[in-house]
């Protein structure tokens, strides 16, 4: 019960209208996971617009050890930090990215995946 | 429903019936004047046969109903005709039959099932279908069927089963005929009838946008060649240049157009892959959000923002422009500069 007025009292409409205009920016920010050809059989998987709260490296290292395979940050002048993965692993990171226990748990909605 | 109600009530079935029918009767003598016009004698009779034979007059050979008419015209009057036209309702009271009876509660279905066709008629009938494999294949598939059915029913050969040829008119299907019709058999012949004389209409219900399948050909080790994407863009009322940025936005690569407008794509592609990049294509850039229609238009509004206007509802969506996102540096060379 006490814990629904605070709730309650937290609710500032200017605050909150700020903070919505936020919202709406992060949600038209997907995260984009594109795949790309390299020589012969081999291909890269990019993820591009993980939101800054969490942090690459950390990452980065757990998905190289999830899905055994190899995978930098790349910093680029527009798309901001971008983890190139080797290899087609489109569909584990949407599911490590969705995934609310072992991963980000992000909303499903906000994951692009390009491709073939 | 309305084959239940003539049976407990006569009158007020009429009068519940009256205004739908003549509602009908109105569109369709609309639609048969501008798709047949020997289908308008046909339609002079109707005052005097009830609405089942209507329905076959309206779309088997008109001649046919045309002699049939004045035939069954006394035999056959029952409250159904009275729906027909109001005016000659008085007429028809006087020589009810028993049969009329019976008549009626088949007629009334036959009548509710030609409503709903020239509805759908009516609504079609705007666009220009183009008449897709899908449908005759159907109508194959239909033809045969019945086929199968006469087959089984000229064996049977007893008074129980409802034989005869549709397309003659003969057995169940004669136009004096007072015996009711199976609902199997009016469907069948109802489905049978469409896919024949309206091929677009019959395919409506699970109507596929088709596509031709991408030609996909190998240019040497590393290139792939889109051989029909003018077709493809063309059948999709898109730009070329629109549905390239596209493909290779998507599939992270890039290309060029050769000499006789074909694409060459860096990379090995194979159909399926391409099929499934077109596929994303075509739900996002080319049908309406709104009734599924892929017969829509992009165009460039105000705001430098891409809008799709359908053609068959009217709804207007924007989308997104084409973005080709972050690109992970292959090879060896860089590309110009940093």
């Amino acid at each position: 019960m006490s814990t629904q007025i605070e709730n309650l009292k937290s609710y500032d409409p200017f605050a909150e209208a700020d903070d919505d205009s936020g919202q709406t920016k992060q949600t038209q920010e997907y995260i984009h996971i594109r795949i790309q050809q390299r020589n012969g059989r081999k291909t890269l998987t990019t993820v591009q617009g993980i939101p800054s709260k969490f942090d690459h490296k950390k990452i980065l290292k757990a998905i190289k050890k999830e899905f055994a395979c190899n995978g930098t940050i790349i910093s680029d002048s527009e798309m901001g930090e971008v983890i190139q993965l080797q290899g087609d692993q489109r569909s584990k990171i949407r599911e490590f990215l969705t995934d609310s226990e072992g991963g980000l748990g992000l909303d499903e909605k906000t994951i692009k995946v390009h491709g073939f | 429903m309305s084959a239940e109600e003539p049976t407990k009530r006569t009158s007020r079935k009429s009068v519940a019936f009256t205004e739908e029918q003549i509602v009908v009767d109105a569109d369709g003598s609309v639609t048969m004047v501008a798709s047949n016009n020997d289908e308008t004698t046909a339609m002079s009779h109707t005052p005097r046969t009830p609405p089942l034979s209507e329905a076959l007059g309206a779309f088997t050979d008109a001649p046919a109903a045309a002699d049939a008419a004045p035939v069954d015209a006394p035999l056959t009057e029952d409250a159904g005709d009275g729906l027909d036209l109001s005016l000659l309702k008085k007429k028809k009271k006087k020589v009810k039959t028993e049969a009329a009876a019976e008549d009626g509660d088949e007629a009334a279905p036959a009548g509710g099932d030609e409503g709903v066709d020239l509805t759908m008629k009516k609504k079609k009938k705007k666009k220009v279908v183009k008449e897709d494999e899908f449908a005759k294949k159907l109508e194959a598939l239909k033809l045969e069927g019945k086929d199968d059915e006469e087959a089984a029913a000229a064996a049977a050969a007893d008074s129980d089963v409802q034989e005869g040829d549709m397309e003659k008119g003969t057995g169940i299907w004669q136009h004096d005929e007072t015996k009711t019709i199976n609902y199997d058999l009016l469907t069948e012949r109802f489905f049978a009838l469409l896919s024949q004389k309206n091929p677009d209409h019959a395919s409506s219900g699970t109507r596929s946008y088709k596509i031709p399948p991408p030609q996909c050909l190998r240019e040497g080790n590393k290139k792939t060649i889109f051989a029909n994407l003018p077709e493809i863009c063309k059948r999709m009322k898109r730009a070329d240049e629109h549905v390239t940025a596209y493909l290779f936005a998507e599939l992270g690569t890039n290309g060029s157009v050769d000499g006789s407008r074909r694409l060459v794509i860096k990379g090995r592609f194979q159909q399926k892959q391409i099929e499934n990049v077109l596929r994303t294509y075509i739900i996002e850039y080319v049908t309406c959000k709104t009734c599924r229609s892929p017969n829509t238009e992009l165009s460039k509004g105000e705001n430098r923002l891409y809008f799709i206007t359908c053609n068959s509802c009217g709804s207007r969506r924007s989308v997104q422009a084409i973005k080709t996102g972050f690109s992970a540096q292959v090879g060896k060379r860089r590309k110009n500069k940093v």
